[in-house]
């Protein structure tokens, strides 16, 4: 046989190969899966690898979002447009559903963000869901660095970061007790530049946010907030009309935008390959607080 | 939308190398990678300022550039790297996926754990001091976790003003170490990760070495001739029913392919029922592929309707594992309470879940010395042995050293459900 030297993938390609493994096996290992979709890119990436994994059958597990009911108008429509082209079944856990059934209590000082996490456990043990699929990176967080592909969740559904199990080869062990789930990150491996490419390549949906459009916006804390009925200046603020994009799609009230001018995912990744600032770091309130912020907000059981 | 999908299309054609570093505080490691990754423009303004500021809050004089690569709150307090933390970085040539893991023997299976994905392996060593116990113990490993390439990076450079031939002192003392170990390509570069010498770019003040900057070795290693292209592998993982009326008689196997280059037409046989078929197409979505070979994530369908389930693998009528019960395998114990004879264990290997009762610990290897202790009868936390098992179905395996996918395996403590051992199948 003539082995040719180009046998070889190109890192999109080796990264997809990856990702529709662990999709795959975590099917095949778990009773129960759902796969966790905030509209943003991250999961848009991961319906696409769930899409190709299980083609031509339908993706074999729910999509479950949790509402904050801050959430971006243009997210809610791409997430229906998705659904919908898929066939898939949509569970939605809402915050404001939880905090009516007093599952968790919004004291006026705790971020919709904090809330999500009561919402969303409670949604997994209602549901049974064994297994969450996150689309969380290792590039994004230095507390994600060290999370593994499969992360146990406890019965609490906390993580244990000092108590991981170790993840060798490709070889993933979803062993779980009653009550416990596993969180799994497809995309484990991915920066935030290879989520652009792909989805460039790809051609797919995305939420028109992601592209430079105009916008009115209030600057506060350092960030660029959409103006909406729930953000309004403050007193000595102002809302101006600038071009934006968005890096990260969250809570309306704490994602900020960007100023650019990039209106194609190629002029996103062109801007994206030379920014100097982290994606959570610019446009994340609730990463701020603190250098573990991230970090103790898994250990309770954040995505 | 499926014409720019499929392999070797994507617009950049950059490829991928996983590299695993192991090294403790003093080796300079950190301060390496924080070079790589700030010379690479991987590290941000924001992380940059973060550790700065950190740094100013202790005290320091310096900018500590650990600090960007400590991950989690208890080691940074702790100031150590107790487990493994993945780095990107990327030039336009590649794209880098760094396993940074720590050095100290308490950790061993961390640095296991980090080795078992790597093309290349990095070890470190102060030019001063030479070959430590470490630096041996981490050569080990990689070799023990067949590592394809291992670059030895000779540190500190400016303490030893840039002396040739204390460089090759050392070089010499490694390399007559090395003939111990399976290490199919060495490199060994004298670096200054503090001041950058041959870290980026070819120091000025080293006109004696002749060889590639760090970097531009890890830009050029070659990696995708690493992989086995020959014997055909490919174990099922799912497979694809989709019950729809569109395709009714779709019956696909997905899975990874592990060795081989699979093309429609091939003459297959699948293990364990021993029944022939042929490929009768290999699908990447929507897309029909002509060939599939390792790492490629894919579909295949069969000529005939035999069956096939997870578990099972897809490999050529002449060139097939044997299925057995009985392992021999170096195992990497990674539980606090200690491998035994006698014990049962769950054991993954490619696909397939199955019991294992281990038979008979035959040694502990000294990793430092590489000595065999056939005296002790138990594997305790972070050490490596050669053991039997016995396992309750038949595992279809090749030797770790043809094949790192098909030659390893993971325990798991049935009781409490966690990784306990790593294996790698002997010959």
């Amino acid at each position: 046989m003539t082995v040719h030297a180009d046998y070889r993938l190109s890192q999109l390609d080796e990264l997809e190969a990856e990702s529709i493994q662990i999709f795959r096996e975590a099917a095949a290992e778990f009773e129960k899966p759902a796969l966790l979709f905030s509209g943003g890119k991250d999961s848009i990436t991961m319906l696409r690898l769930a899409e190709k994994a299980f083609y031509p059958a339908r993706i074999p597990f729910p999509v479950l979002q949790v509402a904050t009911g801050f959430d971006f108008p243009e997210v809610l429509e791409t997430r229906d447009n998705w659904v919908n082209r898929l066939g898939l079944r949509l569970v939605v856990a809402s915050v404001d559903d939880a905090i009516r059934d007093g599952v968790v209590i919004d004291d006026g000082k705790t971020s919709r963000n904090r809330l999500q996490i009561g919402t969303l456990l409670n949604a997994v043990e209602q549901h049974g869901f064994t297994a969450l699929f996150g689309g969380g990176r290792r590039d994004e967080e230095k507390a994600r660095a060290k999370e593994r592909v499969y992360s146990h969740r406890d019965e609490f559904g906390q993580w244990d970061p000092k108590n991981q199990r170790p993840e060798l080869w490709s070889l993933y062990n979803g062993k779980l007790h009653g009550g416990e789930h596993m969180r799994i990150f497809p995309l484990s491996n991915w920066t935030e530049l290879d989520i652009w490419e792909y989805l460039e390549r790809e051609q797919v949906e995305i939420p028109s946010l992601y592209l430079a459009h105009k916008r009115r916006v209030i600057a506060r804390d350092g960030m660029l907030l959409s103006e909406s009925e729930a953000v309004q200046p403050k007193q000595g603020e102002t809302v101006e009309e600038k071009m934006v994009r968005f890096r990260t799609l969250g809570d309306m009230t704490l994602t900020g935008c960007v100023e650019s001018e990039a209106d194609t995912l190629a002029k996103v990744i062109e801007e994206t390959a030379v920014a100097r600032v982290t994606e959570r770091g610019a446009t994340r309130g609730d990463d701020k607080f603190s250098e573990a912020a991230m970090e103790d907000r898994k250990r309770e059981g954040y995505f | 939308m499926t014409e720019t999908a499929g392999p070797n299309t994507g617009k950049l054609q950059m490829d991928l190398l996983r590299f695993a570093t192991a090294g403790s505080v003093d080796d300079g490691k950190s301060t390496l990678i924080g070079r790589l990754l700030l010379d690479s423009k991987a590290i941000f303004e924001d992380q940059l300022e973060a550790v700065e500021r950190t740094s100013t809050a202790r005290g320091y004089d310096y900018t500590d550039l650990a600090l960007l690569t400590d991950g989690l709150r208890s080691e940074r307090e702790q100031g150590i790297t107790i487990d493994v933390a993945y780095r990107y970085f990327a030039t336009p040539n590649r794209k880098f996926i760094i396993a940074d893991t720590p050095g100290h023997v308490q950790y061993t299976r961390n640095m296991v754990t980090g080795a078992s994905t790597a093309d290349l392996g990095l070890v470190l060593v102060d030019a001063r001091q030479g070959l430590t116990e470490q630096s041996r113990r981490h050569a080990v490993i990689l070799s023990l976790l067949r590592v394809p390439h291992l670059v030895l990076c000779v540190n500190k450079m400016d303490l030893v003003d840039y002396s040739e031939e204390r460089f090759n002192e050392i070089h010499h003392e490694f390399t007559s170490f090395a003939t111990k170990l399976s290490i199919p390509d060495l490199t060994i570069i004298p670096i200054s990760a503090l001041l950058g010498d041959n870290v980026v770019t070819r120091s000025q003040k080293m006109d004696w070495y002749a060889g590639p900057s760090l970097l531009h070795h890890l830009e050029n290693v070659h990696v995708a001739s690493d992989r086995d292209l020959v014997d055909t592998r490919f174990p099922v993982q799912y497979v694809i029913r989709p019950k729809s009326d569109a395709h009714h008689d779709y019956r696909g196997y997905a899975g990874r392919v592990c060795g081989g280059i699979l093309k429609p037409g091939d003459d297959v046989l699948v293990l364990p029922s021993g029944l022939p078929s042929t490929i009768r197409g290999i699908d990447l979505f929507d897309t029909e592929l002509d060939e599939a070979y390792p790492p490629m994530s894919i579909t295949v369908r069969l000529e005939d309707d035999i069956d096939v389930s997870r578990g099972d693998m897809i490999c050529r009528p002449q060139n097939a594992p044997s299925p057995t019960q009985d392992i021999d395998a170096m195992i990497c114990w990674m539980s606090t309470s200690p491998l035994q004879p006698r014990q049962k264990l769950a054991i993954k290997h490619t696909t397939r879940m199955a019991r294992a009762l281990i038979k008979d610990v035959q040694y502990r290897l000294d990793v430092n010395s590489l000595h065999r202790d056939l005296d002790t009868k138990q594997l305790g936390l972070n050490e490596i042995g050669r053991v039997q098992l016995r396992t309750t179905v038949p595992l279809l395996c090749d030797p770790y050293e043809k094949n790192r996918m098909t030659g390893s395996f993971i325990l798991i403590d049935e009781a409490t459900g966690v990784t306990v051992g790593a294996g790698m199948i002997n010959a």
